[in-house]
């Protein structure tokens, strides 16, 4: 993006942006996306990732100034650096949206995500996804004689490990927010 | 705040917005509009004979003023039809208010009598789009959409008005005197990199200026300031089909359109440049041919409004964002405080080359006198009306890389074309809003006849606005484009590409009340064109042509510009599996 001559080398935190602009190494970034809450800007953000072959691996979207009437759109997504670029690009120039951030670009930032984890076990196999779930500060929001419902709050990945742990334990379901995301410091 | 029924603040706010023509056909859902419309005499209602034809000529209209086109449809197939002309206008960036009536709103969702969710099927050939729910915000809505569409990269809005909307009576907010719109792109560049693209400028050895519609979506002053550069630096130029007239084609620098079948010199000077220029083009896959041999020796300055333009193809040295005019307002004066710099003795060297190249003369073609060449009829029009304060439409095909080819523009908004989307049916309605807008004027669609059957209901429309515009046909019996790439990809094999059943256009223009020319033959050919010129009204104008002329030269798909294809003998094998694939 530099007419400076830097040289190009692959370091996604770093305060230049220094990755290979042609590089083909699929990259995944967080997209914190501030929009005009307004009927169909979802569907816009949306259409935009579907209509030009970007990916969604996780979207979350709620209203987090209701005076103002903003949104709050995280968008997990994947692809090359140009890709990423492109993405961002696209988004700024949508009409409601006000400000798009790429967190995995911009500096260190939390990421997390909200499950409901329901596990049907009986027996000494309920004890364990107890003894589990206190390991992962899970809470026990709902329980009958054969199951409990786990409420845990994480990344992604904690999320993943916890639930594998489940799985021979008994059938497990699963009801997850997709990621929060919001930059550290000031 | 005065009170007002939706219908009328519709009328007051495009009065506001100076709105002289709307291009429109009613329906039950528009029908409190069109009784508007119907009581005041300011702004004039031209009804097409279908809605795509309406968007298209808003587009001619646009393309030609500078000013947006505004379009009034009904609901559902009303606004489906437009979705065609609203696409085209979001390829090529052309500002389009579209209004359509939509079911009322207590009926949304129950799948009434030609509802369609309008604004979900025109989300994505929309620059922006709203479902207006309430009066009161009706009139605030439509000058955002004004603001919308004409600033930062222009591009058609759409507005779906429930008719219990239309009907209502609300509070009608004014124009802003200033726009409260968040929405304010920026339009001056960084100087840092105006800077540096001038200290490149002024040691390059090969540069090459490569412009765009941007150039003339920034309008008159972008043109004026582009013109002054170049001649001031003595740089080649070359441009888009979407940027021609921006510099004048009579003009010395100029190399012709570059691209696809773009000029040979155009092409193997972006190729073998080390500094290319861009100014308000989006390097698209008709300019760049394959795109790891694109230009492979050049540093890229890339001026655009459109951030996601940049480095979305090409990765550009130079990125940058902001309004042609601003741009060159500030490259120039930057680059004339610092001493007027060239590096004059390459440059020279450089022009040399050029003149070498211009020597293969690729527009060329074996003339007849037995046939009409269609190269041959567009040299012949260029030659009876380059004096004439003239317009030009187009189709899409090989007609339409022949009139950019044999054609020439000297000033913008001369040119209009469908370049993006090529949408075949776009150039007779497109004529007729050019006419509109320029009563006086020459206004010639050259078209062929494939894409002048697609929207030729519009001579309706030409015929009862008295609007004299000539529909200039190349008729090859052939879909003379596609029976190209058959003839070149698919072993000739010309898989549905003639008609067999072509109407006689003399009887079909005096069906419609216009006037029919045929001509067949080379030694008719300028007697017919003077008899289309002296005619005060529409002509449909039937040149039969050569049926299996090709369009040279060619960048075959997938290849680079310095693998053009300049006539027949070079075409066998010319397009590998690899480039089969691409379009």
């Amino acid at each position: 993006m530099s007419p400076l001559n830097i040289e190009q080398g692959s370091s996604s935190h770093s305060a230049y942006d220094l990755r290979s602009h042609m590089s083909d190494v699929v990259e995944v970034h967080t997209l914190a996306i501030l929009v005009e809450n307004e009927p169909g800007v979802l569907a816009r953000v949306i259409g935009l990732f579907s209509g030009r072959g970007y990916n969604i691996e996780s979207l979350t979207v709620a209203e987090v100034d209701h005076t103002g009437r903003r949104s709050r759109i995280t968008i997990v997504t994947s692809g090359t650096p140009q890709v990423i670029h492109q993405i961002k690009m696209q988004l700024e120039r949508m009409v409601p949206v006000h400000e798009v951030a790429d967190l995995t670009v911009e500096g260190p930032h939390v990421s997390r995500e909200l499950a409901l984890i329901k596990v049907f076990a009986k027996g000494e196999s309920r004890v364990e996804s107890l003894r589990i779930a206190e390991i992962f500060r899970a809470n026990v929001v709902d329980s009958t004689l054969e199951s409990f419902i786990f409420e845990m709050t994480g990344t992604p990945e904690k999320i993943d490990a916890f639930a594998d742990l489940m799985r021979p334990l008994g059938e497990v379901r699963m009801a997850r927010t997709g990621v929060a995301a919001m930059a550290r410091g000031l | 705040m005065t009170q007002m029924t939706g219908a009328r603040m519709v009328v007051e706010a495009l009065k506001e917005q100076g709105v002289d023509t709307v291009f429109g056909y009613p329906g039950g859902a528009v029908l409190p509009i069109y009784d508007e419309i119907f009581q005041q005499n300011e702004i004039r209602h031209i009804l097409v004979r279908h809605e795509q034809g309406a968007v298209h000529a808003a587009e001619g209209y646009a393309r030609s003023t500078g000013k947006p086109g505004v379009v009034l449809v009904t609901s559902g197939p009303g606004a489906t039809n437009a979705v065609t002309g609203l696409t085209d206008a979001l390829m090529d960036s052309i500002p389009i208010v579209c209004l359509t009536g939509q079911v009322p709103t207590f009926m949304i969702g129950s799948d009434a009598f030609q509802e369609a969710d309008t604004v979900g099927i025109t989300r994505p050939c929309t620059k922006m789009n709203w479902l207006v729910k309430e009066t009161d915000t009706l009139s605030g809505t439509i000058h955002e959409a004004f603001h919308i569409a004409t600033s930062g990269r222009p591009g058609p809005v759409l507005i779906d008005i429930p008719k219990d909307v239309q009907f209502a009576t609300g509070a009608y907010s004014n124009k802003p005197k200033v726009s409260k719109s968040h929405y304010q792109p920026r339009v001056k560049g960084d100087p840092e990199i105006i800077t540096a693209l001038v200290e490149a400028m002024e040691t390059a050895e090969r540069p090459i200026f490569y412009t765009g519609g941007g150039v003339i979506n920034s309008g008159p002053a972008a043109n004026q300031l582009l013109r002054e550069l170049v001649e001031a630096t003595g740089f080649p130029i070359t441009s888009t089909l979407m940027g021609l007239g921006s510099y004048p084609a009579n003009g010395d620098k100029w190399l012709g359109m570059l691209g696809m079948h773009g000029l040979y010199e155009a092409n193997l000077a972006m190729h073998g440049c080390d500094l290319m220029i861009n100014i308000g083009a989006r390097f698209d896959d008709r300019i760049t041919g394959r795109i790891a041999d694109f230009s492979p020796n050049s540093r890229k300055a890339h001026i655009d409004i459109d951030p996601s333009s940049i480095n979305k193809v090409i990765h550009a040295d130079f990125p940058i964002v902001g309004d042609v005019g601003h741009v060159l307002e500030d490259l120039l004066r930057i680059w004339k405080s610092r001493g007027r710099k060239t590096n004059s003795a390459a440059v020279k060297q450089w022009w040399a080359q050029i003149e070498e190249w211009k020597k293969t003369r690729c527009l060329d073609y074996k003339p007849s006198e037995a046939t009409i060449k269609p190269q041959y009829a567009l040299e012949r029009l260029e030659a009876l009306t380059k004096n004439h304060d003239r317009y030009i439409c187009t189709e899409v095909g090989q007609h339409q890389m022949w009139a950019a080819q044999f054609l020439g523009f000297n000033d913008p908004n001369r040119w209009m074309t469908s370049g993006g989307l090529g949408t075949m049916g776009y150039g007779t309605p497109a004529s007729i809003g050019v006419q509109i807008a320029h009563p006086g004027a020459l206004v010639i669609n050259v078209a062929g006849e494939a894409s002048w059957l697609m929207n030729m209901q519009e001579m309706g429309t030409a015929v009862q606005y008295r609007l004299p515009v000539k529909q200039f046909i190349l008729n090859n019996e052939r879909l003379g484009m596609v029976r190209q790439w058959q003839e070149l990809l698919h072993g000739e094999r010309y898989s549905h590409s003639w008609s067999e059943a072509l109407p006689d256009f003399v009887k079909l223009a005096e069906a419609f009340g216009a006037k029919g020319i045929m001509v067949s033959d080379p030694k008719d050919l300028d007697d017919a064109i003077m008899e289309m010129l002296n005619y005060d009204g529409p002509v449909i104008f039937d040149c039969l042509v050569e049926k299996h002329e090709n369009c040279f030269p060619m960048i075959p798909s997938g290849k680079a510009h310095n693998e053009m294809l300049l006539g027949e003998a070079e075409t066998q094998g010319a397009i590998q599996a690899g480039g089969a694939v691409l379009v």
